[in-house]
């Protein structure tokens, strides 16, 4: 217990509570506009997305182009109990049933398709995440191809909450002995297995714990934004979430989070240039790949503790 | 007693026969070595022993708790969780993780903490990763490398590197330590080095030692036993000095007397 209250995490704790604080106090008192309260619902959706996809591509560096599927059986799966339950119950219901679909779903496409690697993977994930959305646009219960409009059952508050669960998990599995056995796996699979790490295994766990998280956000996605249609869950989403973590660095969740961070605000300022958004929008990512070609932040993470032994050693070089 | 047994073991690759009705027969905390030309197929035999190819016949067994198992065709993370453990010939460090998280992922088949421990950061994940953090080190401190533990394995010199495999596959608590070439490329001064370390590790971990390796100063002065092969075959085995003299030995690596 007394681990866990060290001082890195009590910052972190505060970093989370202010930094709603904040935003909740911005947005009451109407500094952040409607339009901006849509930009950061879409940026926090964006990135749960991007957590859940980088570590399966960035930590376990399986490279999956199915991940617009997963947020798909989310998003339907929530969507389709709010039409028949309603409200808040119906909601979570929702999400229970998308994760276990979801769990069901990777376990059947991981075991074979794993095997694959690199170039061979990502068309196979990316044909599993074009069935489902086929097989939704098929079924009657999601309403074809017109989608389902739905009432607005979440607020901020649970976005947020969702958010800071979903990144503790991945960010605690990372730094656990599971997560290293996935990121040894990314450096080097035939001495990961070497050295007695089941791949199989790793790399099932890492792909399931992704899709779950995936259709958390699928979920929130369509509890917060009123329509949901196949049409948003094609192949060139999974692509979208794909440039978020690309941008970020593969492997750094303080990267996927910043990068989903700047694209949504980039984003949101192209609005304006109508027809030259997708243009300047490609451009600046070309722009920022030339300069960074790791992404943001490579594979570093931001650490509170490593700030404040910078801070001391400072301290002590100027005294 | 014996521990590691290979009897009749084969493996083709089409028509090619790259390991052929080898037998061998290792006492537990023996020093082995295994030598013999360019392609004679002694990685081949350390790949069939560490499970990364399959017997195409024959058998391998390992003594498991006094009892003969056969591993052969095991999945090598299964062989490796049986106790034996491996360096490889073209270095597989995990290169842009740091010196102590090479050690840390071997040790991976010892962590007593599931993944839901490791997410949810109960006690016993606390705990466990205090332990291994701290043999990890002590490991690093045998292999003289532990002023380095947090800098990038790719950054460090080629003869530490090899010390940090050697290192990581300690790691594992292996009852067989194979090493495939750990001398090659090393100055004679870091090959007398490692020589020394060889000897320590063998003293200080009870562990039996099976080396692939071309340097014959390393081979003859540290190895107990010689197995050689040449064309898939066991040509000769027996102590330093009857190899040196073993007229079929001579004849693999110089050529026939006309």
């Amino acid at each position: 217990m007394k681990k866990m209250l060290n001082k890195a995490n009590l910052y972190w704790l505060l970093f989370c509570v202010g930094g709603y604080a904040l935003l909740m106090g911005l947005m009451s008192a109407g500094i952040i506009d409607a339009v901006n309260q849509t930009v950061i619902q879409t940026i926090i959706v964006n990135i749960i997305l991007a957590i859940s996809l980088n570590l399966i591509i960035g930590i376990t560096g399986q490279f999956s182009l199915g991940h617009a599927g997963f947020m798909c059986v989310g998003a339907y799966s929530a969507g389709v109990m709010l039409k028949q339950i309603g409200g808040l119950n119906g909601f979570f219901i929702g999400i229970l049933i998308g994760m276990v679909i979801n769990a069901v779903l990777a376990l059947i496409v991981a075991i074979p398709t794993l095997r694959l690697k690199g170039d061979y993977l990502a068309i196979a994930t990316l044909g599993f995440g074009e069935i489902i959305r086929i097989i939704v646009l098929n079924m009657d219960i999601t309403n074809g191809a017109a989608g389902l409009v739905l009432p607005r059952v979440v607020d901020f508050t649970i976005l947020f909450v969702f958010m800071v669960v979903a990144l503790l998990i991945v960010v605690n599995f990372t730094r656990s002995a599971a997560g290293r056995a996935c990121i040894s796996i990314r450096e080097d699979e035939i001495a990961s297995e070497a050295m007695g790490i089941n791949t199989t295994k790793y790399k099932v766990i890492a792909f399931v714990i992704g899709a779950l998280i995936a259709s958390w956000a699928g979920a929130l996605y369509a509890g917060n934004f009123y329509v949901i249609n196949p049409g948003m869950f094609t192949y060139s989403k999974s692509i979208d979430i794909l440039v978020i973590v690309v941008f970020g660095g593969m492997g750094s969740m303080t990267g996927s989070v910043i990068s989903a961070v700047v694209l949504g605000f980039i984003n949101s300022f192209l609005q304006s240039f109508s027809n030259m958004r997708m243009i300047i929008y490609g451009l600046a990512l070309v722009m920022i790949m030339v300069f960074r070609p790791s992404g943001l932040l490579g594979t570093r993470e931001f650490k509170f503790s490593s700030l404040f032994k910078r801070f001391t050693k400072k301290k002590e070089a100027s005294q | 007693m014996t521990i590691l047994k290979v009897s009749d073991l084969t493996r083709n690759f089409g028509g090619l026969c790259a390991v052929n009705n080898v037998n061998m027969e290792i006492d537990e905390q023996e020093l082995i070595g295994l030598i013999g030309p360019n392609g004679a197929g002694k990685t081949t035999l350390f790949n069939l022993l560490t499970g990364v190819y399959e017997p195409s016949s024959g058998k391998i067994e390992l003594n498991v708790d006094g009892q003969m198992k056969s591993i052969g065709g095991m999945k090598p993370y299964a062989v490796t969780r049986l106790g034996l453990a491996r360096t490889f010939q073209n270095i597989r460090l995990f290169k842009d993780l740091s010196v102590l998280d090479n050690v840390k992922i071997a040790m991976h088949k010892n962590i007593k903490y599931g993944v839901l421990a490791g997410i949810f950061r109960l006690p016993a994940f606390y705990a466990e990763e205090e332990k291994v953090e701290k043999e990890a080190i002590n490991l690093l401190k045998i292999v003289r490398l532990d002023h380095k533990k947090d800098e990038f394995a790719k950054n460090l010199p080629y003869g530490e590197q090899r010390r940090l495999e050697i290192a990581r596959a300690l790691a594992t608590h292996p009852k067989i330590l194979f090493l495939d070439e750990p001398a090659a490329g090393m100055n004679p001064q870091e090959t007398g080095e490692l020589t020394a370390l060889i000897h320590e590790i063998k003293e200080k971990f009870k562990v039996t030692i099976i080396l692939i390796e071309h340097d014959m100063s390393l081979v003859m002065s540290i190895c107990e036993r010689i197995y050689v092969l040449d064309y898939g075959k066991c040509i000769a085995s027996g102590s330093p000095e009857q190899i040196k003299n073993h007229p079929r030995v001579i004849e693999a690596y110089l050529g026939e007397e006309i």
